[in-house]
């Protein structure tokens, strides 16, 4: 008679291991998990900043190593990663393609051309996203938000939120072939 | 108590206005068609924001709201379903951002969780019914001696 008791016992324990493999699986708020990663890249082209008339897009960037980074003058938190990505292309190891995520910022161009001008260009690249369709296709929630991207073109990796350097070091780095500088246009002298 | 009173109306002021401050934040576009335009309600109201996690499309004023609505308002205008909209939105922001999970083999656990904790309940309530009737015949019996 008496293990018939430990019955709903038994239940009440399966029921809290599987709770707590629920909770500590689930990833933080703010945190989507992106499908992409692992994935070749949705195709995107988008007009250049400086010169809208160009653009460049993700098979321009094939064969190479590059890190797209959403931004905007308008993004507090893009302020504080920016010297982040300063360091990082002094160090050369791969290129960084700024998009500039218009949202609904009036003159958005015209202040992320002063920030960069201020503060310094970390991209090789900087092109303009108006209307956000890019964004969505790419899976961006909010910005700061940058993928990894290798020479085949797939997402190797997705940070949802400011890169620090020890996100840069553990994350991107680490997932680089050694030493595969590349030389990035408009970077000071090395 | 009159300033008792003058604070409570003003709180319950703040309270009765503050859903329809929330409802100013969605566009006060509408589409052409009224069926589509019902349909985007509909859709709008089913998928999370992807920014501000716990809030529909329907009621975030996040940019990227507001960018998301008008891909799902360009996508219907373009003759898309329903099915492919969410399926194209899922294929880039996961399906966490349905509010709710598709019918899947991978999800039948989660549909089903609910239905065989009724079964289970009904099974264990006819064991303890039958058994406790059991008791009673057994009480007239003349034949069980009670120790």
């Amino acid at each position: 008679m008496k293990p018939r008791f430990l019955v709903p016992v038994a239940v009440f324990a399966a029921l809290v291991v599987v709770l707590a493999v629920g909770i500590n699986h689930s990833h933080e708020v703010g945190v989507l998990k992106s499908p992409l990663v692992g994935h070749e890249i949705p195709d995107w082209e988008l007009p250049v900043l400086t010169d809208p008339a160009k653009s460049l897009g993700s098979r321009d960037l094939k064969g190479q190593w590059y890190v797209l980074n959403y931004w905007g003058a308008w993004c507090y938190s893009c302020r504080i990663e920016h010297p982040l990505l300063l360091q990082a292309q002094r160090e050369g190891r791969v290129q960084i393609v700024g998009v500039d995520w218009v949202a609904d910022n009036a003159d958005e161009n015209a202040a992320a051309l002063e920030m960069l001008s201020r503060q310094g260009n970390p991209y090789s690249h900087v092109v303009t996203d108006r209307d956000g369709t890019t964004a969505i296709d790419l899976g961006i929630a909010g910005a700061p938000e940058s993928l990894l991207v290798n020479p085949q073109g797939v997402i190797v990796y997705k940070e949802p939120g400011i890169i620090t350097p020890e996100i840069w070091r553990r994350e991107f780095l680490s997932r680089l072939p050694p030493q595969s500088a590349v030389p990035a246009p408009g970077a000071g002298g090395s | 108590m009159r300033i008792l009173g003058a604070s409570a109306v003003l709180l319950m002021t703040v309270l009765l206005l503050a859903p329809a401050r929330m409802a100013w934040a969605v566009d006060p576009v509408t589409l052409p068609d009224p069926l589509l335009q019902a349909r985007y309600e509909v859709l709008i109201h089913e998928l999370r924001c992807v920014q501000c996690e716990n809030n529909s499309l329907a009621d975030s004023d996040a940019d990227i709201a507001a960018d998301v609505r008008r891909q799902i308002r360009s996508m219907l205008a373009a003759g898309k379903s329903d099915a492919q909209i969410k399926g194209y939105l899922v294929s880039r922001y996961s399906e966490f951002i349905l509010f709710r999970p598709e019918y899947s083999w991978r999800n039948a656990w989660l549909w089903s969780l609910p239905l065989i904790l009724l079964l289970t309940g009904v099974a264990v309530a006819v064991r303890v019914i039958r058994q406790r009737v059991a008791l009673v015949d057994n009480d007239d019996d003349p034949d069980i001696s009670h120790s």
